[in-house]
């Protein structure tokens, strides 16, 4: 979330699309109803079926799956064209005015550079103009034909009404309605909040949907508003501390990058991610890239890193490519993988096809599973019948099982979606003999540092070098790395404008990363996260809720971050003179001196207005892209491509490309597309408010609110199947087949698309072959195996299937 | 048992006043129809604090689960799908006691002290001197007893009298993701119910309004409604509920009759009790009390 | 006897008059009413936040006794914590019914081996379990470790054994689980954010 739960009080208009708000996060959806019932916001609900969310709307407009980026392509079409976006916001806060490099096109659903046979793009056009001075150039009238504005124009002109309804297959005066309330809010003093989840990310195209949302609220000048920004209401209680924490094939922890393997060069390697400004006076904050990074070696090999072994930068694995969790099963799939944990995960209901993915567990050696609870992926050579048919005596892989504690059991901080680390205590012992995560990752690593110390083996200087100097080794306690990650003085540090002044002693924990150095002198285990354990303890557990502005910043209630911060980008709440654009809600403002405010403010403390630095710090242009560079694997400009697996077999924009040229999809996945014509239903999966993931099946309350599985169909369709509520139907994909109750709602519409009617089949994941509540298939029996183009997050929302009375 | 009490303002089956000094204050709990997402923390939250645990039941074709109010299901939430001229409607009702100024159930009740009403409005079923009659099911205008098969006595919400009487507000309450179950004095809620009509008539709801329905004395338990007009829309809330007029009628002429019937189910239910052990409710009068 | 209760009052009406029963005899003085014992009078209180959704909603843990030295705490209650300003005391029908999580039967207790070809599990202790764990995956990396790729360049990767981290444990967890995982050269590493 740029934002955060409580601001969304703030809203005037919010926009609950790609997700489901009140059914995926009932208790952050309090605050949708606080604006309405206290602001007097207008709630509108985009979605395929009308939901939890939609029964509390103001308005709710009907949308098929994976359209988002045709109606919202279209929202940017009526802001423009009608004229209704935040002028001064736009000029100054985005790089509208910037001038796009001359080979840029885009032609019948291409942009310039594509290599078809690759299925990517040379995006070496994709760039801005760049003056002699080294800095890009810009036109502030907005008039130049190659400026980002006109291109854009352009670019979404398509996007008509009539365009919109013909993909999307909402009404076109819902459409209409729906762009007009988001129209009230390009006035400065009304902001609109976008609140999605999984229903943006899980397309082909999911990233490019977030970032048009993202788009439309740099038009209102809706970013670092109180009550606007993009919030992503992500879906685990720690995903975001996971995130941040850099648990990915390609990052390290708070967001710094692994080095690929042609980067054998430490400096060159520095060098690519300290991004130097694109515009005079912008701060461009990766810029302390080296900071980051080698107080992060620092803080994993202490005294081995040193300036002359380039803080270790060799002992870094290189990628070849990134190895995420699709690339990995289809790795594993094709036999190269010997090795797998799965800790607290359950990727054999979390990932798509189950097919491939019992094949692919079925070649491991051997299987280590980490969790609180009996998961499928455990037992996925027990033989559960119609639920899970397999022969475990076919099955050689061996597995270990090791029971690791629940949140009740232990101490430590999470991160929530609005970016807060929150601290929390253990209340009981585990059951049996279960271990914290961190007792049994320590339990294994001691174990090989024992054997290598023993046996030697390859390359074991990592291992035999990383720093594991916790008081109980078989345990490091949450305090300890808690206090890691925060980070800490190497030496004693001085005041850069008073060398005399020690700031910090010799071991004592930093204030924040703003004390990072480049040199080896301090450690620190992910530079966001510093702040959270300083000299004055542990401020993730700070209690205070007192809310002295009213706007619910609560700055003395844990730890957010970067530095406390709880709204992104607010710098952009204020005019370029340094006033807030609403006076109403003033999040941080210019006081002749210095920023500040009811939060801390996201720009240098003292850069004047006059100076011109601009709000998105991070940025080397210090505005907003509404051109993305070469950031996206398929486009700068957002474009409707269909899912891989659409009901119109076409794309009304551009029929020769129908789904996203730029998405990777392996071979043999390919062959496991269905088509329209056999598969005639749009289905689509998606979460119930009594259930959590695959957990809560294992609870008895839970199981007794959903005890069974169900899909969902409207009434048109069930008319024509002969289907009655409470019957027993079968749905199948290309992929496999699965039974369930049908629950027959007059909540989901058939839409008229392209000429044709498009029904719906509604699909919750929540049963499987474990758990109290009743047995049930596994829903990703039925999901296809290809993912968005830039984060490889699988097509879950949008598939076709057919079905027939069981 | 505790000896935590509320003070009573009457029992069932007692001719003996209750004190009458001390004036407590009127409690109720508002549902706001119009804010509910129907996610069902209220039914969790009731059963995890009541500490008990229904049937892992069945998927009947609906969101409703479980089915109906049970002697474990103290609350349920009701699903409608209505097309009004707003178009589609999804009314979600959260249905359970009302607890009624003027309980049918204790006015029905043969039992003395199997229900008792308090000074601040709530009507509870001391389920120690229930006799299982069923009496109470049969008064209660909004069907809302539920006899146990295992124990042969009848449950609903108490509306955490627990809880409130050490000045909690009810589970249900405390737990409800969007507020719109709030709880306080039932002149604090009628306040809070206007506000939120104001709002709604300004949102187009033109017969928002207040269901504290007169027929039963007014409810301590009420409900803000989209369409006030026409409470059968939200899965059959009843328009003029109303004690059966029978029960008014009762003192007179079939007393003696009824005494006697009574005097001969009681006595009979216990051995029936001590022969077999509880009662099964048979099929016929399940589905009566379901109607 | 098996009485049809609904079918004897259509014969002599709703309701009994209030002196009735009384009449026959039940005594008086029984009949007092009591409301249930408030349970959470002396229980032990754990502040903690709800290991669902990324709302994060604070929790007050309620467990059995005062933490006496003898006294086993075992959590019988949980409910929002209303100082916290996201929740404010509201918990979803998830989070309201957290306790039966923590008291799931299908709660790992022991270590667990599964053979190859095997239909069962078999209990083992830690130590076997790390051993054979650490066994595995040294053999599998010293085999197949990657110290440089065909071009000569240090690449120092292992890519015959994955890692998929969790979701909703501690940042500690994760930061350590990254430390160690990272530094073996694994960068079949992924979690949760991506699906």
């Amino acid at each position: 979330m740029t934002n955060h739960w409580v601001d969304i009080k703030n809203a005037n208009v919010i926009i609950v699309m790609g997700g489901n708000a009140a059914e995926a996060h009932p208790c952050g959806f309090k605050w949708v109803t606080e604006a309405k019932a206290h602001n007097q916001a207008t709630l509108v609900v985009i979605d395929p079926r009308f939901t939890r969310s939609a029964s509390v709307a103001d308005l709710y407009a009907p949308v098929r799956t994976g359209t988002d980026i045709a109606f919202l392509g279209g929202v940017i079409n009526y802001l423009l064209s009608k004229d209704r976006i935040q002028h001064e916001y736009v000029k100054s806060y985005t790089n509208a005015s910037f001038l796009v490099a001359e080979g840029f096109t885009f032609e019948d659903g291409l942009f310039s550079g594509y290599d078809a046979g690759g299925r990517k793009y040379d995006r070496s056009t994709w760039a801005y103009q760049m003056g002699p001075d080294g800095y890009a150039l810009v036109d502030e009238t907005l008039q130049h034909p190659r400026c980002v504005f006109q291109l854009m124009k352009q670019h979404f002109s398509r996007y008509t009404p009539e365009a919109v309804s013909n993909i999307c297959g909402t009404p076109r005066e819902t459409f209409l309605k729906v762009c007009e309330i988001i129209a009230t809010t390009s006035v400065p003093d009304r902001t609109l909040t976008f609140l999605y989840a999984l229903g943006w990310t899980q397309h082909s195209t999911g990233s490019q949907i977030i970032r048009t949302a993202a788009m439309v609220q740099l038009l209102l000048g809706n970013i670092g508003m109180a009550g606007g920004g993009v919030n992503a209401l992500r879906g685990h209680s720690n995903i975001q501390g996971l995130t941040d924490l850099g648990l990915l094939s390609d990052l390290l922890p708070g967001y710094l990058t692994l080095p690929r393997e042609q980067e054998t060069d430490f400096k060159a390697y520095l060098d690519k991610r300290s991004i130097k400004p694109l515009r005079p006076g912008q701060m461009s904050y990766w810029q302390n890239y080296p900071k980051f990074h080698v107080s992060l070696m620092k803080s994993w090999y202490g005294a081995a890193a040193t300036k002359e072994n380039n803080f270790c930068f060799d002992w870094l694995p290189k990628l070849d490519k990134v190895y995420d969790i699709l690339q990995v099963f289809e790795l594993m799939a094709q036999g190269q993988l010997n090795g797998y944990f799965c800790q607290g995960f359950n990727p054999l209901a979390a990932v798509p096809n189950k097919a491939k993915l019992v094949k692919a567990l079925s070649k491991l050696k051997y299987l280590v599973v980490i969790d609180p609870l009996a998961t499928e992926t455990s037992c996925f050579w027990e033989n559960h019948g119609e639920y899970h048919d397999v022969d475990s005596a076919k099955i050689s892989t061996e597995v270990l099982r090791l029971p690791s504690t629940c949140f009740a059991e232990e101490n430590g901080s999470l991160t929530n979606s609005g970016r807060w680390l929150q601290w929390h205590y253990q209340g009981a012992r585990p059951p049996g003999e279960a271990k914290a995560d961190t007792e049994i990752m320590a339990g294994i690593f001691l174990k090989i540092r024992e054997l290598y110390r023993k046996e030697g083996g390859p390359f074991p200087d990592a291992i035999a070098n990383l720093t594991w100097n916790y008081q109980i080794p078989a345990a490091p306690s949450p305090e300890e790395l808690a206090m890691e990650y925060n980070g800490k003085a190497l030496e004693d540090l001085t005041d850069p404008k008073d060398p005399t002044k020690v700031i910090l002693k010799k071991g004592q924990q930093l204030d924040g990363f703003g004390q990072l150095k480049d040199d080896g002198s301090t450690a620190c285990g992910c530079w966001i996260y510093s702040g959270a354990w300083t000299e004055k303890g542990n401020l993730m557990a700070r209690r205070d809720n007192s809310d002295p502005s009213g706007l619910g910043n609560t700055l003395n209630w844990g730890f957010a971050w970067p530095a406390n911060r709880r709204v992104l980008y607010n710098r952009a709440s204020c005019d370029t003179t340094g006033k807030p654009w609403d006076p109403k809600r003033k999040l941080v403002y210019w006081d002749g001196a210095k920023w500040a405010g009811a939060d801390v403010p996201d720009l240098k403390p003292d850069a004047a207005p006059a100076d011109g630095m601009g709000p998105f710090i991070m940025q080397a242009e210090g505005v907003g892209r509404l051109f993305a560079l070469d950031k996206m694997a398929e486009g700068p400009f957002p474009e409707h491509y269909e899912p891989f697996e659409t009901p119109i077999d076409t794309n009304p924009l551009h029929p020769k490309v129908i789904s996203n040229p730029a998405a990777r999809v392996f071979r043999g996945d390919a062959d496991e597309f269905g088509k329209g014509q056999q598969y005639p239903y749009a289905a689509t999966t998606y979460r119930l408010t009594e259930h959590f993931h695959y957990w809560t099946k294992h609870t008895r309350l839970s199981s007794i609110m959903q005890p069974e599985q169900f899909v969902e169909i409207g009434e048109e369709l069930a008319r024509e199947k002969g289907i009655r509520g409470g019957d027993k139907v079968r749905v199948w994909s290309h992929r496999g087949s699965i039974k369930a109750v049908a629950v027959v709602t007059k909540r989901i519409r058939p839409l008229k698309v392209n000429g044709k009617t498009v029904h719906h089949v509604g699909i919750p994941i929540h049963w499987g072959f474990k758990g109290v509540a009743r047995k049930g298939y596994l829903a990703n029996v039925l999901t296809p195996f290809v993912g968005d183009a830039n984060t490889q997050t699988p097509e879950f929302k949008s598939f076709l299937v057919n079905l027939e009375k069981a | 048992m505790s000896l935590q009490s509320l003070d009573i303002t009457r029992r069932s089956a007692t001719t003996t006043a209750s004190p009458g000094q001390r004036q407590t204050t009127e409690v109720a709990k508002l549902i706001d129809v119009t804010k509910c997402i129907g996610c069902k923390a209220c039914q969790v939250a009731c059963m995890e604090w009541n500490d008990t645990r229904d049937d892992i039941g069945e998927n009947h074709g609906v969101y409703d689960n479980p089915a109906d109010l049970t002697a474990n299901s103290w609350t349920v939430m009701r699903y409608a799908e209505v097309e009004t001229d707003r178009g589609l409607e999804w009314l979600i009702r959260k249905d359970g006691c009302m607890h009624c100024a003027e309980p049918g159930c204790l006015k029905a009740c043969p039992a003395p002290g199997a229900i008792v009403q308090y000074r601040n409005g709530i009507v509870d079923f001391q389920e120690g001197n229930c006799i299982g009659c069923g009496y109470c099911i049969t008064g209660c205008p909004f069907n809302i007893p539920r006899l146990s098969k295992k124990d042969s006595k009848v449950y609903k919400c108490t509306l955490c009298s627990d809880r409130v009487a050490v000045g909690l507000e009810p589970a249900c309450v405390k737990t409800c993701p969007t507020g719109a179950i709030v709880f306080g004095s039932k002149e604090d809620m009628i306040r809070h119910a206007e506000e939120r009509i104001v709002d709604l008539k300004q949102r187009g709801y033109a017969k928002a309004g207040l269901y504290d329905p007169q027929g039963v004395g007014g409810t301590h338990v009420m409900y803000v409604l989209h369409h006030a007009d026409r409470p059968e829309m939200y899965c059959g809330l009843p328009k003029d509920p109303a004690i059966g007029p029978l029960v008014g009628v009762w003192k007179g002429a079939a007393k003696p009759v009824a005494s006697l019937a009574l005097g001969m189910i009681a006595v009979g239910a216990f051995a029936h009790y001590v022969a077999n052990g509880p009662n099964e409710v048979d099929e016929e009068n399940e589905k009566e009390h379901k109607e | 006897m098996n009485v049809t209760r609904r079918r004897f009052l259509k014969i002599c009406a709703t309701g009994l008059g209030s002196s009735s029963v009384v009449a026959l005899g039940f005594p008086v003085t029984k009949a007092q009413a009591e409301v249930r014992a408030f349970k959470l009078a002396r229980s032990s209180e754990t502040r903690n936040t709800c290991p669902y959704c990324s709302v994060s909603c604070g929790l007050i843990m309620h467990s059995l006794g005062d933490r006496a030295k003898n006294a086993e705490s075992s959590i019988f209650h949980i409910e929002g914590d209303p100082d916290h300003p996201v929740n404010r005391g509201t918990l979803c029908p998830k989070g309201a019914g957290l306790v039966d999580f923590i008291h799931s039967p299908n709660r790992l207790k022991y270590p667990e081996y599964r053979a190859a070809g095997s239909d069962r599990w078999q209990r083992i202790s830690w130590d076997e379990a790390f051993a054979r764990v650490a066994r595995w995956m040294k053999d599998d990396r010293d085999r197949n470790f990657l110290a440089k790729n065909a071009a000569g360049a240090t690449v120092n990767r292992w890519l015959t054994t994955g890692f998929l981290a969790a979701s909703a444990s501690s940042n500690e967890a994760g930061y350590l689980t990254h430390k160690v995982i990272r530094n073996l050269g694994v960068l079949a590493f992924d979690n949760q954010a991506r699906v």
